[in-house]
C-alpha cells in the first residue's frame, strides 16, 4: 500500500479538468486536483464553491460531464460509492451518515460486513478489528455503544474508524474538526499525520484557515467552481487564503467594538433539565445574560447545551428551576409564548429545526411569525405581505437565490443560515439565543452572521451564544461560561480568557485526572 | 407558456405512463386468461374489453352521469386520505370512516324521513360527517396522547366500524316486521336529483369540497401548519406549533371527509342500509390520493378515472365477457407503477419528471418508529 519511491512520487489521485454542469450553474469548471501518497491536501472554498460536487464525483455519487479521474496514474470510471470504496476511496461526511439505533460496530461494518459463513456476521472478528484500529489511531470506542447515544464528537470518530476499517487509501474528510475542542482537534491531527506517514492520501476540507495551514502539505482553493490558487502553507497566510476563497478582502476577526451591558435580561436559577431519555442532562445551572451583552457558553457537544437552550426557549420543560425574562417568569412556557415575549432562537440543526427544506424561502421566512399580522388575516395567510417581507429580507440579508419561491433546500448552507438569521433577527428582541450559529459555514457567511450578532448586541439585546467552536465563543463573547457534564464549571472574561485554559476546562471540567471521555454516559452527577 | 407546459408534463408524465402501462398489463391478463380458459388466443378481446369499458363509462349521457355519481365518494375519500398525507399521516381508516359516515346519515335520515327535505338532508349529511370525524378523531387522539400508530389503530377501527354497522342494522335499525336485516328508506333525506336519472346534488358539493381542500391547505394558516407539521414535526415544534393538536385536528378533518363520502353514497345512491353494506371506496381512496399526488386537481382527476373504471366494469363484463374484477387489476397496477416510478422514469428515460411519491415517504417513515411526537 505504501509507495516506496522517494522524492517526486506519482499522484495517488489525480482529477483532471473535471467539469460538472447543473441546470443554470457550472458547479465544477475544469478543476484539476492531485494528491500524492502520504500527502495531506487541503481543499478550501466557500459553501457553494463546488467542493461537495467535486467530492461527490470522486466518491462516484455524481458523474462528471467532462474530465478524468486517475488512480495511481490509471484512469478509472467510478460507478458509485461501492466502486469508490473498493478502490480505496473513503469519505467522512459533514452530516454523519450513521444509523443511530445501531451499535458502533454495526455501523462500521455496515456495507462491508465481515462474515462467518454465508449468512452470519462475524461479530467477534469485527470487534477485534475495531478495537485494534481505535487503539492504533488513538481513539478507543466501545464497539457495543449505540451510535445515537454518542456525542457528535464521538460520532465523528466512528465515521473515521469506518473509513479506516475499509482500508481506505484515499481519505476525504469534510469539515472533520467542526465539532471538536482544540485538544481533540490536535488528537485528530495526530491521527491524520500518522495515516499520512503510512502512505495514506488525505483530502482535508475545512473552513478553518489556521487549521489548514497547520495540517496541510498543500492547499487548493476553489471559488465558483474554479481552482483559483494552489499554495504551500509556508508561502501563504490566513489573509491571503481568505481573500482567494471569497474573492475580496475579509476581516477574519470580528470588530466587536465595545459593549455596554445594562441590567440582566435573562435570569436562570437552579435549572434542572432532563434529556430525551429521561436522564438529567442539566444539573442546576445558574446564569444571567445582561442586555447588550454576549454570554458565550463553551463546551464539547453533548454536555447539556442543547437541553439548557431548549429549556430556555420553551421546547423542553425543565424539571426544576426558574427562568425569568426582564423579571417576568417564563419557566415552562410554550415556545410560542416565549417567542412572543421577545426571544428569538437560532437552533443548532438548521435542517431539522430551523428550516423546512422542501418549502419555499418565503414560507421559511415566515415560519415563526405566520400566525401574526400582517402575515395572517384571521385564519388566512396574507400572501402579499409574506411575499413583500420575503423580498425585503432577501435583499437586506443578501440571501443568494433566484427567487423567494425557490425551495430552501436548494440554497447553500450559508444562505440557508441567512434565511434563519433574517427571520429571527429582524424584529425587536430582548433575548437572542444562538446555538451553533455558524456550524459548517464558510468565512464569508460567518463574517456576515457575526456582524449581525454584534449589531443586535449593540441594539441592547441580550445574547446567549452556545457554540462548540471555541474560536467563535472567544471572538464574540463578553463573558464565557464553560459547560461540562451539565454544569457551568467556570466563567471567564471574554477579552482576557486563555484559549488553552478554556479548552482544558471544556474537556475535563477542570478536575485533576478527568478523562476526555464522551459526555454521553448519561451525564450523571459525578 | 412553455415553462408552464414543461411543469405540467413533469407532473403528468408518470401518472399517464402508469395508466398506459396498466392498460398493457390488463390486456395481457385478459388475453392470457381467455387462453387459459378456452385455449384460444384472441388478441382482439383486449380491445373489445377496453372499448366496452370506455363505452360503459363515458359512452352516453347516462353512462357519464353514472361515472360522476360513482366519482363523488371517491373524490371525498381521496381528499380525506390526501389531507392526512399532507399532515404526514397515513389514513388507512377511510374504510371505517366511510362506513360510520353512512351509518350516521342513515340513522338520522331514517328518523327524519318524513321531515322537510331542507331539514332532513343537511341533518343527515351532518350526522354522517360527525360520525366520520369521530372515527378519525379516535386514532388522532391515540397517536397524539400515547404515540399509538395511526396505521394500526385505523385498521383496527375499520373492523370495529364493520361490526358496529352489522350490529346496528341487524338490531335497532331493521325495518319492523322485515325478515332481512335492512333499514327503512331515508325518504325525504335522500339527496335531490339534479341531472339524469341518478345525478344527485353531491355532484355539486363534492367538487366544492375539493376547492375548500385547496383553500384550506394553501390559503389558511391552519393549512400551513398542517403542511409544515407533515414535512417536519421538529420544525413545527420549533416554530411554536403543536404537532399533537395538529395530528388530532387533521385526522378528525380527514374522518369528516370520509364520513361525508359514506353519507353521500348512502343518501345519494343506496338510500337504505343492508347489513352487507360496504364498498371498497375507503380503500380505493388511498389510490386516488396517491395517483392525484394529494393535489386538489390531481385528486379530482384521479377520482374521475377510478369512478369511470368502476362504472364501465359492468358493461365490460356484459359486452366482452371479461370479469368486472379486471378493473381491480387495473387499479392495482396503476398504483404499482406509480410507486415504482423512479424505476419507470429510468426505464423510459423520462427526463425531469418528478419521480417518487412524497407521500410514500409518509407511508414508509411512519413505520420507522417515528410515531412518538412531543
Amino acid at each position: 500500500m505504501t509507495s516506496e519511491s522517494p522524492a517526486v512520487r506519482a499522484p495517488a489521485l489525480e482529477m483532471r479538468g473535471i467539469t460538472k454542469r447543473y441546470p443554470g450553474v457550472v458547479a465544477n469548471d475544469a478543476i484539476d486536483l492531485d494528491v500524492r501518497p502520504g500527502e495531506i491536501h487541503a481543499l478550501l472554498g466557500e459553501n457553494g464553491a463546488g467542493k461537495t460536487t467535486l467530492m461527490n464525483i470522486l466518491y462516484g455519487l455524481a458523474r462528471p460531464d467532462d474530465g478524468q479521474i486517475l488512480l495511481d496514474g490509471a484512469e478509472v470510471h467510478l460507478t458509485g460509492p461501492t466502486d469508490a470504496i473498493k478502490r480505496g476511496i473513503s469519505m467522512v461526511h459533514q452530516h454523519f451518515m450513521l444509523v443511530p439505533v445501531l451499535t458502533v460496530a454495526e455501523n462500521i461494518v455496515l456495507g462491508d460486513e465481515t462474515m462467518s459463513g454465508p449468512f452470519f456476521l462475524d461479530r467477534a472478528e469485527a470487534h477485534k478489528r475495531i478495537v485494534e484500529l481505535g487503539r492504533r489511531f488513538g481513539f478507543e470506542v466501545d464497539p457495543e455503544a449505540k451510535v445515537g447515544s454518542l456525542s457528535v464528537g464521538w460520532q465523528q470518530r466512528v465515521e473515521i474508524l469506518k473509513a479506516l476499517y475499509r482500508d481506505a487509501r484515499i481519505l476525504v474528510l469534510d469539515e472533520p474538526t467542526a465539532v471538536l475542542t482544540p485538544q481533540e482537534t490536535q488528537e485528530i491531527f495526530e491521527v491524520l499525520r500518522r495515516l499520512a506517514a503510512e502512505g495514506h492520501s488525505i483530502v482535508f476540507i475545512s473552513h478553518k484557515l489556521y487549521e489548514v495551514l497547520e495540517i496541510a502539505d498543500r492547499i487548493t482553493v476553489i471559488r465558483r467552481g474554479k481552482v483559483v490558487g494552489e499554495r504551500l502553507p509556508s508561502e501563504t497566510d490566513e489573509e491571503d487564503l481568505a481573500e482567494l476563497m471569497v474573492g475580496r478582502e475579509v476581516s477574519l476577526i470580528v470588530d466587536r467594538g465595545t459593549s455596554n451591558p445594562a441590567a440582566a435580561t435573562l435570569n436562570v436559577e437552579g435549572l434542572i433539565v432532563k434529556d430525551d431519555r429521561g436522564q438529567e442532562a442539566v444539573h442546576g445551572i445558574d446564569l444571567e445574560v445582561r442586555a447588550g451583552e454576549i454570554l458565550g457558553v463553551a463546551g464539547v457537544a453533548g454536555n447539556g447545551q442543547d437541553e439548557l437552550v431548549e429549556a430556555i426557549v420553551g421546547l423542553r420543560k425543565p424539571s426544576a428551576g426558574r427562568v425569568t425574562l426582564d423579571g417576568a417568569d417564563i419557566t415552562g412556557q410554550r415556545a410560542r409564548e416565549v417567542s412572543s415575549a421577545g426571544v428569538a432562537y437560532v437552533p443548532a440543526d438548521r435542517h431539522r429545526f430551523g428550516l423546512v427544506l422542501s418549502f419555499s424561502i418565503a414560507d421559511n421566512l415566515v415560519l415563526t411569525s405566520y400566525h401574526r399580522p400582517p402575515y395572517s388575516r384571521g385564519i388566512l395567510r396574507n400572501d402579499a405581505e409574506i411575499r413583500k417581507m420575503a423580498e425585503e429580507r432577501i435583499k437586506a440579508f443578501d440571501i443568494r437565490t433566484p427567487s423567494a419561491d425557490a425551495k430552501a433546500g436548494t440554497l447553500s448552507g450559508g444562505n440557508q443560515q441567512k434565511v434563519v438569521v433574517a427571520r429571527e433577527f429582524d424584529r425587536d428582541l430582548k433575548l437572542l439565543v444562538l446555538d451553533q450559529p455558524t456550524r459548517g459555514l464558510d468565512v464569508g457567511s460567518i463574517e456576515f452572521i457575526h456582524k449581525q450578532v454584534i449589531a443586535k448586541r449593540d441594539a441592547g439585546t441580550a445574547v446567549l451564544l452556545v457554540s462548540a467552536e471555541l474560536d467563535e465563543v472567544l471572538e464574540l463573547s463578553d463573558r464565557i461560561a464553560v459547560i461540562y457534564r451539565g454544569r457551568l464549571v467556570a466563567i471567564r472574561d471574554g477579552r482576557t480568557a486563555d484559549k488553552n485554559e478554556i479548552g482544558i476546562l471544556m474537556a475535563t471540567g477542570g478536575r485533576e485526572g478527568a478523562t476526555n471521555a464522551p459526555a454521553s454516559d448519561g451525564g450523571t452527577a459525578a | 407558456m412553455t415553462a408552464r407546459l414543461r411543469r405540467l408534463w413533469r407532473l403528468l408524465a408518470l401518472p399517464l405512463l402508469a395508466i398506459f402501462l396498466s392498460v398493457i398489463v390488463g390486456s395481457i391478463v385478459i388475453i392470457a386468461s381467455e387462453w387459459l380458459v378456452s385455449g384460444e388466443l384472441k388478441p382482439g378481446l383486449a380491445i373489445d374489453a377496453f372499448s366496452a369499458l370506455v363505452e360503459g363509462s363515458v359512452g352516453s349521457e347516462r353512462a357519464i352521469v353514472n361515472t360522476l355519481v360513482n366519482t363523488m365518494p371517491l373524490l371525498l375519500g381521496g381528499l380525506s386520505v390526501g389531507l392526512a398525507f399532507k399532515g404526514g399521516l397515513f389514513n388507512i381508516g377511510g374504510y371505517g370512516q366511510f362506513l360510520m359516515g353512512a351509518l350516521g346519515s342513515v340513522i338520522v335520515g331514517v328518523q327524519l324521513r318524513e321531515s322537510p327535505a331542507i331539514i332532513a338532508i343537511p341533518a343527515a349529511l351532518a350526522a354522517g360527517m360527525l360520525f366520520g370525524a369521530v372515527w378519525g378523531f379516535i386514532p388522532g387522539a391515540l397517536k397524539a396522547l400515547s404515540g399509538a400508530h395511526e396505521v394500526v389503530t385505523t385498521i383496527m377501527l375499520n373492523f370495529i366500524a364493520l361490526a358496529v354497522l352489522a350490529a346496528a342494522v341487524n338490531g335497532p335499525l331493521t325495518v319492523q316486521g322485515s325478515t332481512s336485516p335492512i333499514t327503512p328508506d331515508v325518504g325525504n333525506a335522500a339527496l335531490p336529483i339534479i341531472i339524469g336519472r341518478n345525478g344527485h346534488i353531491g355532484l355539486i358539493y363534492a367538487p366544492l369540497m375539493a376547492v375548500l381542500y385547496g383553500w384550506l391547505l394553501f390559503r389558511t394558516t391552519r393549512g400551513f401548519e398542517i403542511r409544515i407539521a407533515g414535512s417536519s414535526p421538529d420544525a413545527a415544534r420549533y416554530a411554536g406549533m403543536s404537532p399533537k393538536r395538529l395530528i388530532i385536528w387533521t385526522m378528525s378533518a380527514a374522518g369528516l371527509l370520509s364520513g361525508m363520502a359514506g353519507a353521500t353514497d348512502l343518501l345519494g345512491t343506496t338510500h337504505q342500509m343492508a347489513s352487507t353494506y360496504g364498498t371498497t371506496v375507503g380503500f380505493d381512496s388511498i389510490a386516488v390520493a396517491l395517483l392525484g399526488r394529494t393535489s386538489p386537481i390531481g385528486i379530482v382527476l384521479s377520482a374521475l378515472l377510478f369512478g369511470a373504471l368502476r362504472t364501465g366494469s359492468a358493461s365490460m363484463q356484459i359486452q366482452a365477457g371479461v370479469p368486472a374484477e379486471l378493473v381491480g387489476v387495473l387499479q392495482a397496477t396503476i398504483l404499482f407503477f406509480l410507486v415504482a416510478s423512479p424505476v419507470i422514469a429510468r426505464l423510459f428515460r423520462i427526463r425531469g419528471a418528478r419521480t417518487g411519491l412524497d407521500e410514500s415517504t409518509t407511508i414508509t417513515s411512519t413505520y420507522g418508529g417515528e410515531a412518538t411526537i412531543r
